[in-house]
């Protein structure tokens, strides 16, 4: 691999707070190694706008390996950059050459309002999960571990939903801002497993409601969201997630609230 | 829950969406169907009696009143699921790379719908209204296949047929996946299927339709 | 005050046991009236939090980060471990037991270890109950695998992502009982003091990180869940926001630290590839159940790695360590990594890095695969594309995780790793109940010094910060508030908030009127690479003295020279930063001081003096058989009080893994 290092433009989103009203500034950054990851290169330009006495710009991460999901940023466009299933601290300026010009924006979508640049809040995510992405299974009551089996296949489909780090590049790149496909790989998650069974009637529609009233936009299909995902999650789930409802609608049972 | 609550969410408004659609798109063969009689080149015998069982069956009628209302639905709904998505994301990207995670026309559904929407306002007017209205007033069935003759003489109206047919076909490369991925169809076992029939639907029915006014405009068929 | 841990007497395998039958209980109604504050969203609280909540107490749950569910845990790759014998291979609880003891060497406490081992099995069961995802084998049953340390595989694992399924499970949990009411949870809030109320914990101030706000909370008792201190190396797998300030807080408060110099070098993450750098990343150690490390014969080997011949490669550790090969604990693996690298057989263009390679595992794999497909006659190279799906199914995210990073296809040439700041087995001394020196003040996982001794084994963490929380707190905790159930809520404006609220502010705005020149982050890097090289994977005495005196001098330029730049009431992530590097120089100088007081080595632990011959640690148990615990006595001022380690079943001796 080949290193190099390279001057570049960037159109930054600046914004105070969430009641005044942001624009773009445009910063030159010197000398960047193509090594450098993207929050990298942000660290050295912020240490840059504090030698010089002005404002860094803030922006969301922590553990920039990836999993964490608090990384957010929509650059040039695409929620995450350039790379398919990655996240905004795992790019690398190798992606980018000398010259270029990169517009970075926070995820926009009225449910996610700017907390400061490109920070946003996410709480709306913890409150679908509030509405039942969970097992209501107190710490003690379990049994053995392998008593009850599961297909491996199942197993697995369950875990690659599972693997969502709510991040929510899904709505940052759903022309609806919508978190569908959020809210259907925690379903699948759970409505693979024999364990998330029992409360499998009331999670579907509890979650969906709950999506609607934080100011999610809706599902029209069109797939945005799966290729922006840094970990793959597959609109499959979205299918899965309808036909949870759909089987929830049609059966007898009433469903009240949350579990 | 109720249906209500239960066709008042987000899903479940797609759910309508889907429902009514793929009504239509069962519209749509049978009256694909209907009119391609046309093509037997005999004056239109073939076709009149087709259209006149399709006017005048009580059941077919009904059903008529079904497909009415589930088409304004459709519509209705449409343009609210459009105009509450699009006011989701009040401030908007300054860069879009839309095109790079998702086909043009998947994310336009609302606009073609619209076109489709306008043509189908000038085509009702053209045949299916008076007709109904001579039937309702005493005048008895208006002889439809002359009156498309007539009408498909003039060049703008045919370019209007076309370009609406083209609309139709966009509209249902994503609105049939999308019927069937909104039922929860969309597995991978079935996903490609659906895809491939769509896509092929969405190019033959919208060409067999397109084929009606170009035949009368070039009078291949007498 | 003399240290007193509690350990129930009678025998090893019965005193949780004992403990769990005798200890006071609260009744529900109670539970309901008594406030626990739980500071820290990871495995440890998270669980704790969840479990309390279903109890019935009033749980007020915090974490810095937006949402619970990203705490550090989450990044925890390779698996956690459990006595659960599911492969039939002699495990036992006595075996993990014993092994965590001795892959500590020596210097973790029998009991806590024990106990540790007993609840391990519990942890599983409820996890799965919970929906989390292990890896499953075809008849439907957990899959297993081996960590180092250890012979037996008592490993459970989700893919390259244990961590994450494990801390959702605990989230999710914990999230439920948010919708019920049982829990409040504040996330964005940083905790900045512990308020003493008549010698007792009684509530925090925290931070309101988007406002600025600093808020007042009581709680009957407080939870800290904060994880450890790797971050004061600067450069570590930690996330950038680990951070040691709850803890340190804690210890100025009088809680006492443990062992603050045993610090865990993880021997395979991805190097450092220039001053830029910031953060290293762990490559999981599940990597060596399959993959093979080794370095050149000939020094400063200039050529490609598939150029050099098998019997050119050095592969040290298959060499040091017949019996456990490459799947040598952590600290052992590390130093030899080390070792080579300083003798001048590195790899890369920084020579500070040895291969981690899977050619024999893709050849190994593809044969066995290419058998069951009813293939035997396959080329080599048909073989090899098989064995690379087997290994892209079992490592696939941590190969692409490489490739992202290094630029480097893992698949075709073999991984380049060296050792990093991974965990920290020091911590804020507990109890056999958890409890710190501070009554009320309660430490559970990563943030306190407990459960493995002066290494930790892999797979170890997550087991300990679910044991903690899940099945340890929930009895240890009532133990404490069933005295306490007649004390009412204390308003918080009682003088005691009001002190510790002013002294919170007065820090800030201290830290904010510096107005210096030099940016935190430029300090912080300062602190790193004092500590890295002179307190990190080999320390000596005089590199440690020399430590100490710039460290101090470090925060003497610090607290003169900083540039903070915004306002307190904003969301300003440079002054949140600031303010946990302050507490990082001030531990870091506290490491340095343990680790020069230990005059041997063990475990994470080397000190050059004390060594053998051929270069392995050389405990003196005579001397350093002890828990240091360190009491903070003003600025740059700790008095050490030692708790001696008493083994009643395992006999101490040198650990061999040979």
């Amino acid at each position: 691999m080949q290193h190099y290092n390279m001057n570049l433009t960037l159109k930054v989103w600046k914004q105070k707070n969430n009641k005044t009203k942001g624009g773009f500034e445009t910063y030159p950054v010197k000398n960047v190694s193509s090594e450098m990851s993207f929050l990298e290169m942000f660290d050295v330009l912020n240490e840059q706008l504090v030698s010089e006495g002005k404002e860094p710009i803030a922006f969301d991460h922590d553990c920039r390996e990836g999993i964490c999901g608090m990384c957010s940023m929509v650059i040039n466009g695409r929620a995450h950059g350039p790379w398919s299933q990655n996240t905004t601290c795992q790019l690398h300026m190798r992606a980018y050459k000398d010259g270029d010009t990169i517009t970075v924006e926070p995820w926009r979508a009225d449910a996610f309002p700017v907390i400061k640049d490109l920070v946003v809040d996410r709480t709306g995510f913890d409150r679908i999960i509030q509405a039942g992405g969970f097992i209501s299974v107190n710490t003690g009551n379990a049994q053995d571990a392998n008593a009850l089996p599961i297909d491996k296949q199942k197993a697995d489909e369950s875990f690659a939903a599972a693997s969502c780090i709510g991040c929510g590049a899904c709505v940052a790149a759903c022309p609806n801002a919508s978190a569908m496909l959020f809210v259907s790989a925690k379903v699948s998650h759970l409505a693979l497993l024999p364990q998330g069974d029992p409360e499998r009637k009331s999670r579907a529609f509890n979650m969906v409601n709950q999506m609607d009233t934080e100011g999610f936009g809706s599902c029209t299909n069109i797939g945005a969201c799966e290729a922006e995902c840094p970990k793959g999650i597959s609109l499959e789930n979205i299918a899965r997630l309808n036909r949870e409802y759909i089987g929830s609608m049609m059966s007898g049972s009433s469903v009240e609230g949350t579990a | 829950m109720s249906w209500k609550n239960y066709f008042s969410t987000s899903i479940g408004k797609k759910l309508q969406m889907s429902l009514t659609g793929l009504f239509l798109i069962t519209f749509l063969i049978v009256h694909c169907y209907i009119n391609a009689q046309i093509f037997y080149n005999d004056g239109g015998v073939r076709f009149t009696e087709a259209a006149h069982f399709m006017g005048t069956n009580f059941l077919i009628r009904t059903v008529e009143i079904g497909l009415m209302a589930f088409l304004l639905l459709h519509i209705i709904q449409g343009l609210a699921l459009w105009s509450r998505n699009k006011s989701r994301r009040t401030n908007r990207y300054a860069v879009n790379a839309g095109s790079a995670t998702s086909p043009w026309y998947s994310r336009s559904m609302a606009l073609l719908g619209t076109l489709i929407l306008l043509f189908l306002i000038m085509h009702l007017s053209k045949f299916w209204a008076p007709n109904r209205f001579s039937q309702i007033t005493g005048g008895g069935e208006k002889d439809l296949y002359h009156m498309m003759k007539e009408e498909f003489q003039t060049a703008w109206v045919v370019g209007v047929y076309i370009f609406g047919c083209i609309s139709l076909g966009w509209h249902l490369v994503h609105g049939f996946y999308s019927a069937f991925q909104t039922l929860g169809l969309g597995t991978s076992k079935y996903k490609g299927l659906i895809k491939s029939v769509g896509v092929a639907f969405s190019i033959i029915v919208p060409l067999i339709f397109i084929a009606m006014p170009v035949a009368f405009f070039m009078n291949w068929i007498a | 005050m003399p240290l007193n841990s509690k350990i129930p007497a009678g025998p090893i395998d019965s005193k949780w046991k004992t403990y769990k039958a005798t200890c006071k209980l609260v009744n529900p109604a109670n539970k309901r009236s008594l406030e626990v504050i739980v500071v820290g969203t990871g495995l440890a609280g998270a669980s704790a939090a969840a479990s309390l909540g279903e109890m019935g107490y009033k749980v007020k749950a915090f974490c810095f980060q937006d949402s619970p569910r990203r705490a550090h845990s989450i990044a925890a790759q390779g698996g956690i471990n459990a006595a659960k014998n599911y492969q039939n291979d002699g495990d036992s609880t006595y075996r993990l037991f014993y092994d965590t003891i001795k892959g500590g060497d020596y210097r973790a406490r029998e009991g806590n270890v024990h106990r540790l081992a007993e609840v391990s099995a519990n942890i599983i069961d409820q996890c799965v109950a919970a929906g989390v995802p292990f890896a499953r084998e075809y008849g439907g049953l957990l899959s297993n695998r081996s960590f180092g340390g250890t012979q037996v595989q008592r490993t459970f694992y989700a893919a390259g992502q244990t961590g994450q399924q494990l801390l959702i499970g605990a989230y999710q949990g914990l999230e439920r009982q948010v919708s019920l009411g049982n829990v409040e949870m504040h996330s964005r809030h940083e905790m900045l003091e512990v308020v003493m109320v008549d010698g007792v914990a009684r509530g925090i101030i925290a931070r309101d990180l988007v406002t600025g706000k600093l808020e007042r909370h009581f709680g009957h008792a407080v939870l800290l869940c904060t994880g450890g201190y790797g971050n004061v190396f600067y450069l570590s797998t930690n996330a950038m926001g680990s951070n040691v300030t709850a803890a340190w807080k804690a210890h100025k408060q009088g809680a006492y630290f443990g062992n603050p110099c045993f610090t865990q070098i993880h021997p395979t993450c991805i190097p450092v590839s220039g001053d830029h750098q910031s953060k290293l990343t762990l490559m999981s150690e599940s990597l060596r159940n399959d993959g093979r490390i080794w370095v050149p014969k000939q020094k400063n080997d200039q050529r490609k790695p598939s150029e050099i011949k098998e019997e050119e490669r050095d592969y040290y550790l298959e060499r040091r360590y017949p019996a456990f090969g490459n799947l040598v604990p952590r600290d052992v693996a590390s130093r030899a990594a080390k070792e080579r690298c300083d003798a001048g057989y590195g790899v890369g263009s920084s020579k500070m890095a040895v291969y981690l390679d899977f050619g024999a595992a893709i050849e190994r794999y593809g044969k066995i695969e290419a058998n069951k497909q009813g293939k035997p006659n396959l080329s080599k190279e048909e073989i090899i594309v098989l064995g690379k799906g087997v290994v892209k199914e079992k490592y696939g995210n941590l190969f692409d995780m490489y490739e992202k990073i290094t630029g480097e296809n893992p698949y075709e040439m073999p991984m380049r790793i060296y050792p990093a700041v991974h965990y920290t087995m020091g911590g804020l001394w507990v109890d056999y109940e958890l409890m710190t020196t501070v009554p009320g003040l309660y430490a559970l996982g990563e943030a306190n010094f407990s459960d493995h001794g002066a290494n930790r084994l892999g797979a170890s963490a997550l087991m300990q910060g679910l044991a903690d929380g899940y099945f340890v707190i929930p009895y240890t905790l009532g133990n404490r508030l069933a005295d306490d159930i007649r004390t009412k809520a204390i308003p918080t404006d009682h003088p005691a908030f009001v002190a510790a609220e002013k002294e919170v502010s007065d820090r800030i705005n201290k830290l904010m009127s510096i107005k210096g020149t030099e940016s935190v982050e430029s300090f912080h890097k300062r602190l790193g690479k004092i500590m890295w090289e002179k307190c990190g994977m080999a320390r000596n005495e005089k590199g440690l003295k020399e430590a100490i005196e710039e460290i101090k001098a470090l925060r003497k330029e610090f607290w003169s020279n900083v540039r903070i730049p915004g306002d307190i009431d904003e969301f300003n992530p440079e002054l949140d930063k600031a303010g946990r590097v302050a507490d990082f120089i001030e531990l870091g100088e506290l490491m340095c001081i343990d680790a020069l007081n230990r005059n041997e080595s063990c475990g994470g632990h080397f000190r050059e003096e004390y060594q053998t011959e051929e270069g392995e640690a050389l405990r003196d148990d005579e001397k350093f058989m002890y828990v240091a615990a360190w009491e903070y006595k003003g600025e740059g001022q700790f008095e050490l009080h030692k708790e001696d380690l008493n083994y009643e079943v395992v006999h101490p001796s040198a650990r061999s893994y040979k």
